[in-house]
């Protein structure tokens, strides 16, 4: 009571609840403020989370679709077919080219210039012959006829139809000129420009024209990388538990590898990189850019995950069942391989998943074993050179064109659908297996 | 493509074996009546039997597959005439060989095609043929012998049922073993590589030197051939973005955690929490997309609007985003560290009239802390080891400064663009990379070891 004796003289001696009501609205008002702090934390997290989707659907979801200029272009047989024989190198060797430019030519007749000729002839993609040529092959009847083709628009038509391009900047700020932009109106009125489906950016390969550029080739490159290092490393993860937790001895060298395991879980992946380039590449020779060589680096670096996942299986299995195989005459493997692992498997499967996720979406070491090599081929083996979906992206992100950008976040879109996809079904997997014992 | 198939094929040969060692099994007790006086079930012998034709057979195959094209090469290398070798460096002589291969392979050559590479081409293809029939011919030999080998000794009286078990225990071992090889891996290659590294550059310039600028002489005679190799900017550069990086994630993280875990009803808790942890599963790729295209504009557009200078690529905007980036690892290590203070000590601090937000400071988190600053240091290596979003928005150059509006570069920037090139692998600057690696390497290695002890030691306080 000796604090509260410090009040001025005279005044009547204050008491404890004297003190704790005076300090209670501030110490309120503090309560309150703490608890705004955290909730503007959540928000700001939310926030982010939608900030990060919303700018990348934004920036797209135009990708999925793609101009078309609709033009009457006429396959005369002269100029298609030149031998006449129908063969497939004649027709391959044709001047596709000269078709569809005078296709468009006709459009507008009143265009003469050299110049400007050839600046209406840039509207359509360096790409759009060949799509001609395999149509023609693929249908041969076509030749001789007239028919109504739509035909792919160069990048900055497409950019300029989905509206990227601001038509009333000045003529200098922009890459498309007030000519080509008459045109584009006047095909437009026609009903001869649409944007449909974009089928290419998931059917071809890389290319340097953003309207020719698709994902096929990363995403089979991803598969095969994904492929090879679920079969590599879930095997190996799931041996390397059951040993761990069921099998060793508890030694210095069983110690040894568990700090291990788990150091190596938290190394930074670019040192996987480096590792994967000195012994995989330096040492053993494995082709650079191959799915092969991504596989053996990833498979080192989810192995952490899987193990530790599968430890965690393993321990959640209860010890009555190892003791009731045990008791009637199982050996210590047949134990594990006929009744704890069948037990421990949808968590161990739930763990692989998740590691494959991450391996999926990982960039940073497979740009230093030459999977950023510019590959236009979808590859077809584990052992061509390929490259994978998000070192695409990356790839893409690099490129100044503005066709690029949405190309870039339509890859970003598709990834992450494969990401949720992954997650989604190791969630599933656990709500269906787990188990409480 | 031919491997492929081989395996394809030794698989099939596995699955005769198998069967063929059951069958054996059981015909040599006389048949299936007599089945008891098998020492194991009788697919332990057909087990048995696989392995021994699977085994060894694909051992030769991954050691033939290893050294096929060395032998290969050095023999056809062994009759190129000497006058074509003589006088010329490694390169040179590499780039013949590679022209040999690709010839042999129906690839485009470099250079025109001579008589004698024309020959030496066709040495190849060959020879290449010749081991890869003969490769054909060991393994599936190979095969044949550990099966009939297991045949042999095949009896009532064989403990096949041990035998295959310890073949399983002993794989077990190899794959538990990879761990270790792992990290074995790793420090052996990049400390030769960076032992290499140290013998050209003195690890006084490149430890405490502060101008890095490892341009690569294209020729021996050219000005500034030699490149300098100190590595303080990129040591300040990760700091910095790092340092944003935690400005923005342990705040936010660290009062998220809380407000979810204390004041959050259950229902917001169950949808905020998984939402935010979202951000951990996105690729850094995508991160790095979002910062340089998104970001970096913004805040260079902000910052002229305040009459700021702000460089394109800034530190601040790499250092922003891998803060959001970070944002769940340590909101959600300090959800668990906050969930694991028992319940007695928060009862015990509302019983003396504290308010919820007075329990949390002065009870609640200096009972957490140790788990949090582990949490937090295990934040602050990732963030160092983080490679994609400042390779895409921090710059190139290395500027030593402290204005996170201007560009800066960091050490894993550094790696990739030291090792993306295409660099003959014993130059300074490729083998540059190796010591930033193992820089790299050791400092995210200690700041685990330091985290995870301070984790561990606290989470023992309350079990």
């Amino acid at each position: 009571m000796n604090n509260l004796a410090a009040t001025a003289p005279g005044a009547p001696p204050r008491r404890t609840i004297d003190i704790v009501n005076e300090s209670l609205k501030r110490r309120y008002a503090r309560e309150r403020r703490f608890r705004l702090m955290g909730a503007i934390a959540v928000g700001l997290g939310l926030a982010f989370v939608v900030l990060l989707f919303a700018d990348i659907v934004s920036k797209g979801y135009t990708a999925f679709q793609q101009t078309y200029i609709r033009l009457p272009v006429t396959l005369t047989a002269s100029i298609v077919d030149p031998a006449g024989t129908r063969d497939i190198e004649s027709i391959s060797g044709a001047n596709y080219n000269q078709l569809i430019k005078d296709a468009l030519r006709q459009q507008f007749p009143e265009v003469t210039d050299r110049r400007e000729l050839r600046r209406l002839s840039s509207m359509l993609s360096v790409g759009a012959p060949q799509l001609l040529r395999e149509r023609v092959m693929e249908d041969s009847s076509l030749i001789g006829t007239t028919q109504e083709i739509w035909v792919l628009a160069d990048d900055d038509i497409d950019m300029l139809v989905k509206g990227n391009i601001d038509r009333e900047a000045a003529q200098g700020d922009r890459r498309v000129t007030d000519e080509v932009i008459g045109w584009v109106g006047q095909l437009e009125q026609q009903g001869r420009i649409e944007k449909r489906f974009n089928t290419i950016f998931f059917t071809h390969g890389t290319s340097r024209e953003p309207e020719l550029a698709g994902i096929a080739g990363a995403l089979m490159g991803s598969l095969y990388t994904l492929t090879l290092t679920f079969l590599l490393s879930f095997p190996i993860g799931v041996g390397a538990a059951l040993y761990l937790e069921e099998f060793a001895p508890k030694n210095r060298w069983t110690d040894l590898i568990e700090v291990n395991v788990n150091n190596l879980a938290a190394v930074p992946s670019i040192v996987f990189g480096l590792l994967g380039l000195a012994v995989f590449i330096g040492f053993f020779g494995v082709p650079r850019s191959t799915p092969l060589v991504a596989a053996l680096v990833m498979t080192i670096m989810t192995l952490p995950t899987i193990i530790i996942a599968s430890r965690v299986a393993l321990k959640s299995v209860p010890p009555s069942i190892r003791e009731a195989a045990l008791g009637v005459g199982a050996s210590a493997l047949q134990t594990q391989f006929h009744h704890v692992l069948p037990l421990a498997l949808p968590g161990m499967l739930t763990g692989a998943i998740i590691g494959m996720a991450r391996a999926l979406g990982e960039t940073a070491p497979l740009l230093m074993i030459g999977m950023i090599a510019f590959i236009v081929d979808v590859p077809s083996g584990f052992t061509d050179s390929a490259t994978v979906l998000p070192v695409q992206i990356f790839l893409w992100a690099d490129s100044p064109e503005r066709g690029f950008v949405e190309r870039t976040s339509a890859a970003i879109m598709v990834l992450l659908a494969f990401l949720f996809l992954m997650n989604f079904v190791a969630v599933m997997l656990r709500r269906k297996f787990e188990r409480r014992w | 493509m031919y491997a492929w198939i081989l395996i394809l094929t030794l698989l099939a040969v596995m699955a005769v074996a198998y069967q063929l060692g059951i069958k054996r099994a059981i015909s040599s007790v006389g048949g299936l009546t007599q089945i008891n006086a098998l020492h194991s079930l009788p697919s332990y012998y057909g087990l048995y039997a696989a392995l021994w034709a699977g085994i060894p057979a694909l051992l030769l195959m991954g050691l033939w597959i290893g050294f096929q094209d060395q032998i290969v090469t050095s023999l056809v290398t062994a009759n190129l005439s000497p006058d074509m070798l003589e006088g010329q460096s490694s390169g040179r002589i590499d780039l013949i060989l590679n022209d040999i291969k690709n010839l042999a392979t129906g690839n485009i050559v470099s250079a025109t095609v001579t008589p004698e590479v024309q020959a030496a081409a066709d040495q190849y293809a060959r020879l290449e043929r010749i081991a890869t029939w003969s490769m054909w011919l060991a393994v599936l030999a190979v095969a044949l012998g550990g099966m009939a080998y297991a045949w042999r000794r095949t009896g009532p009286q064989m403990r096949a049922r041990n035998r295959v078990e310890s073949i399983f225990l002993a794989i077990m071992i190899v794959f538990s073993s990879i761990a270790i090889l792992t990290t074995l891996g790793i420090v052996l290659s990049v400390l030769f590589e960076s032992l290499r590294f140290f013998d050209m550059v003195s690890p006084v310039e490149f430890f405490l030197g502060t101008n890095w600028s490892p341009q690569i002489a294209l020729r021996a005679d050219q000005v500034g051939a030699t490149g300098a190799f100190g590595a303080i900017p990129l040591f300040t550069g990760t700091l910095m973005v790092s340092l944003i990086a935690m400005l923005v994630a342990v705040p936010i993280g660290l009062m998220s955690a809380i407000y979810l875990s204390e004041y959050a009803p259950r229902n917001v808790r169950a949808v905020a929490k998984p939402v935010i942890e979202i951000l951990a599963g996105i690729p850094t790729v995508v991160y790095g997309f979002f910062a340089a295209l998104t970001v970096a504009p913004a805040i260079r557009d902000l910052g002229a609007l305040l009459g700021l200078e702000v460089a394109s690529e800034s530190a601040l905007a790499a250092g922003l985003v891998m803060g959001i980036m970070i944002i769940p690892f340590v909101s959600s290590l300090s959800d668990d560290v906050i969930n694991a203070v028992p319940q007695s000590m928060r009862d015990g601090s509302y019983a003396l009239g504290a308010t919820q937000s007075e329990t949390i400071r002065r009870v609640i988190v200096p009972a957490a802390l140790p788990g949090i600053v582990g949490g937090i240091l295990l934040a602050v290596s990732r963030a160092i080891g983080e490679t994609m979003i400042v390779v895409m928005a921090a710059g190139m150059a290395a500027n030593l400064t402290a204005n996170p509006l201007e560009s800066v570069t960091t050490v894993t920037v550094q790696i990739v663009t030291l090792l993306t090139g295409d660099q003959e692998f014993d130059s300074a600057k490729t083998l540059a990379a190796f010591a930033l690696g193992l820089t790299l390497f050791l400092v995210t290695l200690s700041l685990n070891i330091v985290a995870l002890s301070i984790v561990r030691k606290y989470r023992e306080q309350y079990e």
